[in-house]
C-alpha cells in the first residue's frame, strides 16, 4: 500500500461470513476480478454483517454489528460483497436500521451508496463488458433472490458469462424462483426447504447443464447438498470462479482442492 | 369458528400437507398457472407499474383520513336508506347478524364469499341459532360441504382434486341419480349450479363481502366471477354488507383504479366477470332489490394498526398474490397456516388479529424471498413486516431458547472479529480435516435439521482471511 497507490480506486472486499468458512476459493476470484477491474483490493478483519440477527428479530445485536462494519470500511472508495444477500443487507437494510437516527442514518446511507454485489460492481460500476475466461460446458444459472429483487442482479452475470469461451448457457426453468435457503430457514423449516430446495434441482437436473452458478454461497451449498445427496453429478459453483477462470478445482462438497 | 386456530401447530400441519398427495397435485395449479396468467396480463398493460403506486396511494390517503371518509360513507349510506352497523370484536358482529335474521325470522340466509364472515366465522354461529348458511360461491360452498376453511382467500378450494370434488358432491347430492356423469370440470359445476340455484330462491336473508366501500356514494362493490354475488344481494329481502374499515376508499372512480389492478394481480383476468355496486334497499322504482340494507362494519383489531408498525397491511385489496407467488405457500397450502388467512399476508395479519403468541410461527415461516412485494398491487412491504413481528417475539422472548442461546453466543463472537477469526479458524481446521476424503458431510452433530435432507460441503481446511493474511506476511 502507500506507495504503489495511484488513482485506483480501493475495494474493501466484504468477503461474507460463508465464503470466508467454506469457499475460500471465492473470495480470491473476487479479489481477481476486482482488480481486472482496476481497483486495489483491501481485506480488513470483519466477522459478519449481521443478517442471523437481523432476520430473528434482534434488532439491538444488528446495528451493534452494522455500526462496526460501517467504520471498519470507512476508509475505502467502495465496498464490494460475493453475495447478493450480504450486499442487500448492506445497501439496502442498514439505513433502515438506522432510520430516524441523524448521526449514523447518514453514516450508513454513504455506507450503503458506494457498497456492491461483486457482478453488479463489475458491470454497472467497473464498466466490465467481458473476461478473459474459458469454461468448457453447458452451466444453468439461479438468480438468488436478495440479488435479484433487491438489487437487480440479473443481467449483470449473464452478460460476462456471455464472453467466457466455450461456456453456453442453458436458461434454468423458474430462476427467480428461491431455492428454500433463507438462512435460518432451513433449519428451522427443515422439511419445508427441503421440499422448495427439491424442486430447485429438479429444475437444475431438467436445465440438462453440467454445472449450476449463482452469486450466494448460502443457495450454492443448499442446492449443491441437495443435489449430491439425490446422487447427481451436476457440479456446483460461485459464479465468480467461472468469471475468474478458476474453475478447475473440486467444486463445491466435491472433493479435492477447490 | 374463528377460535379453531392451529397456527400454533404450523409445523405439524406442514408435515402433515407435505406428505398429502392430492394437496400436493392441487397446489401445482396454484404454481403454474396463477403466475403465468398475472404475467401475461400485467405485461399487457404498460401502465401497470404506475397503476399500482396509484392503489397505494389511494388507500394510503384513504387510511390517513379514514374517520373523515368513515363519516361520509356512513352519511351516504343511511341517505340511501341503509342503516349502518359497528362491531367491535367479532362476537358483536355475530350478534349483530342474527339479530337482524331473527327479526325477519330467517331461516336460510345465503352467503356470497366474504373473508371477514371466515374471520368471525359467522356460519357455525347462524347453525347454532337454527338458521341454515348456504355459500354460495362455488369454492365456498364445497369447503362449506367438507367442514374446512378456505385454504386460499380468492379461490378458497384450491386444495381440492377434481376427484374429491367428484366424491364429495357424490357424498352430499345424494337425491340425484348415482350414475351420473362428474368427470368434467363442467358437469360438476353444472351440479352445483343447479343445486345452489333452489337456495337463492328459498333465502330470506343474503349476506355479501365487499371489496370497496365507497365514501362518496355510500355504496358497497363487490366483484365475483359466478355472479352469486348478484344472486345473493337481490334476491333476499335482506341483505347484510359485512365489511372491515379498510376497505373504504374515496370515490367510485378510486375504487375503479384499484380494479384495474385487482383482477390482474389476483386471476390475470383484466376485470373480474361482475362487479356489483349496491347502495341501500330497493327505492320504490327499482324493479328488484332488498327491503333492507345493512351494512356491519368489523374493527376486530384494525383500528389498533393504524399509525403503528402494520398499518401498511391495512392496504391490502385481498388480491391473492402473495400467496401465489409464495414458495412456502406452494409447499404447504393455505390450511397448514392455521386460520383464515394465509401465505405472506396471513403471515402479517394474523399475528395482528389473534395474537403473535399463537400466530408466531407464520411470520418465521419465510425464506424472505421478496416475491410477494415484488407483486403486491399496493406494494406492502410483506417481507419487512413479518420481520417486524420477529422483533416483537425477541422483545417478548418468545422464540424457543435453543434458538436465543445459538443467537446469543453467535453474536458475541461476530461483535469480536479477531475472536471470530480464532474460533472460524479452528472450526474449518477442524471440519475441513474431517471432511477431506469425501469433501462433504453426510451428517454433522448440531446441524441434523441440514443433513436430514442434503449433505454439508467440507470447508477449505483454512479460512480466507487467514489464507489472505498469510499471504501478505509473505
Ligand atoms: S398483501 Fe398484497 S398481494 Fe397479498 S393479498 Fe394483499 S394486496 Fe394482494
Amino acid at each position: 500500500m502507500g506507495v504503489s497507490a495511484t488513482a485506483q480506486p480501493r475495494v474493501g472486499l466484504f468477503v461474507t461470513c460463508l465464503v470466508d468458512f467454506i469457499r475460500p476459493t471465492v473470495g480470491f476470484a473476487a479479489v481477481k476480478l476486482i482488480e481486472q477491474a482496476g481497483c486495489s483490493v483491501e481485506v480488513p478483519r470483519q466477522a459478519c454483517c449481521g443478517q442471523p440477527a437481523f432476520n430473528s428479530g434482534d434488532r439491538a445485536t444488528t446495528r451493534e454489528i452494522a455500526e462496526q462494519v460501517i467504520a471498519t470500511f470507512a476508509p475505502y472508495d467502495y465496498v464490494v460483497a460475493p453475495s447478493g444477500s450480504c450486499a442487500g443487507m448492506l445497501k439496502v437494510h442498514y439505513p433502515e436500521l438506522f432510520h430516524g437516527d441523524p448521526n449514523w442514518l447518514p453514516r450508513a446511507e454513504a455506507f450503503a451508496a458506494k457498497t456492491h454485489e461483486l457482478i453488479s460492481f463489475l458491470v454497472d460500476v467497473r464498466g466490465v463488458k467481458r473476461v478473459d475466461a474459458a469454461f468448457a460446458g453447458s452451466v444453468t444459472y439461479h438468480d438468488s433472490c436478495s440479488g435479484l429483487r433487491e438489487l437487480g442482479v440479473h443481467a449483470q452475470p449473464r452478460a460476462l458469462l456471455a464472453s467466457v469461451r466455450g461456456l453456453e448457457l442453458a436458461e434454468l426453468r423458474d430462476a427467480d424462483v428461491c431455492c428454500g435457503f433463507g438462512g435460518t430457514f432451513c433449519v428451522k423449516y427443515p422439511e419445508i426447504s427441503a421440499t422448495i430446495v427439491g424442486k430447485k434441482v429438479a429444475n437444475v437436473a431438467a436445465s440438462g447443464a453440467g454445472t449450476l452458478l449463482a452469486g450466494d454461497l448460502g443457495c450454492l451449498m443448499n442446492i449443491a447438498g441437495k443435489l449430491q445427496r439425490e446422487g447427481s453429478q451436476v457440479r456446483v459453483r460461485h459464479v465468480a470462479e467461472v468469471l475468474a477462470g478458476m474453475a478447475d478445482g473440486a467444486s463445491i462438497g466435491e472433493k479435492g482442492e477447490p | 369458528m374463528s377460535e379453531i386456530v392451529t397456527s400454533p401447530a404450523f409445523k405439524e400441519n406442514a408435515r402433515a400437507a407435505l406428505a398429502d398427495v392430492d394437496l400436493q397435485q392441487a397446489l401445482k395449479s396454484v404454481e403454474v398457472n396463477f403466475i403465468a396468467k398475472r404475467r401475461a396480463s400485467a405485461d399487457k398493460l404498460p401502465e401497470f407499474e404506475a397503476l399500482r403506486d396509484a392503489a397505494r396511494d389511494i388507500k394510503d390517503h384513504t387510511l390517513a383520513h379514514l374517520d373523515l371518509y368513515l363519516e361520509a360513507y356512513e352519511q351516504r349510506l343511511t341517505a340511501a336508506g341503509g342503516q349502518i352497523h359497528y362491531a367491535v370484536s367479532a362476537e358483536e358482529a355475530r350478534a349483530i347478524i342474527l339479530g337482524i335474521c331473527r327479526k325477519v325470522d330467517a331461516k336460510t340466509v345465503t352467503k356470497g364469499k366474504s373473508m371477514v364472515g371466515e374471520e368471525i366465522a359467522i356460519n357455525a354461529h347462524l347453525e347454532s341459532h337454527g338458521i341454515t348458511p348456504v355459500e354460495t360461491d362455488l369454492g365456498e360452498y364445497l369447503i362449506q360441504i367438507r367442514g374446512e376453511l378456505p385454504s386460499h382467500i380468492i379461490a378458497p378450494a384450491v386444495h381440492l382434486t377434481k376427484a374429491q370434488i367428484e366424491a364429495d358432491f357424490r357424498r352430499v347430492h345424494t337425491h340425484l341419480p348415482a350414475d351420473r356423469n362428474l368427470e368434467e370440470h363442467t358437469t360438476l359445476l353444472a351440479e352445483a349450479r343447479a343445486v345452489l340455484r333452489e337456495r337463492f330462491l328459498a333465502a330470506d336473508v343474503g349476506i355479501t363481502g365487499a371489496n370497496f366501500l365507497v365514501a362518496e356514494t355510500g355504496s358497497s362493490i363487490i366483484v365475483t366471477n359466478e355472479g352469486n354475488g348478484d344472486l345473493s344481494q337481490t334476491l333476499p329481502k335482506i341483505h347484510i354488507v359485512l365489511a372491515t374499515i379498510e376497505k373504504l376508499v374515496p370515490t367510485l372512480e378510486d375504487a375503479s383504479q384499484i380494479l384495474r389492478v385487482l383482477a390482474r394481480s389476483a386471476t390475470g383476468q383484466e376485470m373480474s366477470v361482475y362487479t356489483t355496486i349496491s347502495t341501500g334497499p330497493r327505492r320504490p322504482d327499482d324493479p328488484d332489490g332488498p327491503g333492507e340494507y345493512h351494512v356491519v362494519i368489523l374493527d376486530n383489531g384494525r383500528s389498533s394498526m393504524l399509525g403503528g408498525d402494520f398499518q401498511d397491511m391495512l392496504r391490502c385489496i385481498r388480491c391473492g398474490a402473495c400467496m401465489n407467488h409464495c414458495p412456502v405457500y406452494h409447499a404447504v397450502g393455505g390450511h397448514a397456516y392455521g386460520w383464515v388467512y394465509p401465505g405472506p399476508m396471513g403471515a402479517v395479519l394474523t399475528p395482528s388479529l389473534i395474537g403473535v403468541d399463537k400466530a408466531g410461527h407464520l411470520p418465521n415461516a419465510s425464506t424472505f424471498c421478496g416475491r410477494c412485494e415484488a407483486v403486491c398491487p399496493v406494494r406492502i412491504p410483506l417481507p419487512r413486516m413479518m420481520r417486524r413481528w420477529r422483533e416483537r417475539e425477541f422483545e417478548r422472548h418468545l422464540q424457543p431458547a435453543t434458538m436465543r442461546y445459538g443467537l446469543a453466543v453467535w453474536a458475541f463472537l461476530a461483535k469480536r472479529p479477531r475472536l471470530y477469526a480464532l474460533a472460524t479458524s479452528a472450526a474449518a481446521f477442524g471440519l475441513g480435516w474431517l471432511g477431506r476424503a469425501k469433501g462433504r458431510f453426510r451428517s454433522l452433530p448440531l446441524a441434523g435439521g441440514w443433513t436430514r435432507h442434503r449433505d454439508f460441503p467440507a470447508p477449505e481446511q483454512r479460512t480466507f482471511q487467514a489464507q489472505w493474511r498469510g499471504r501478505k506476511r509473505r
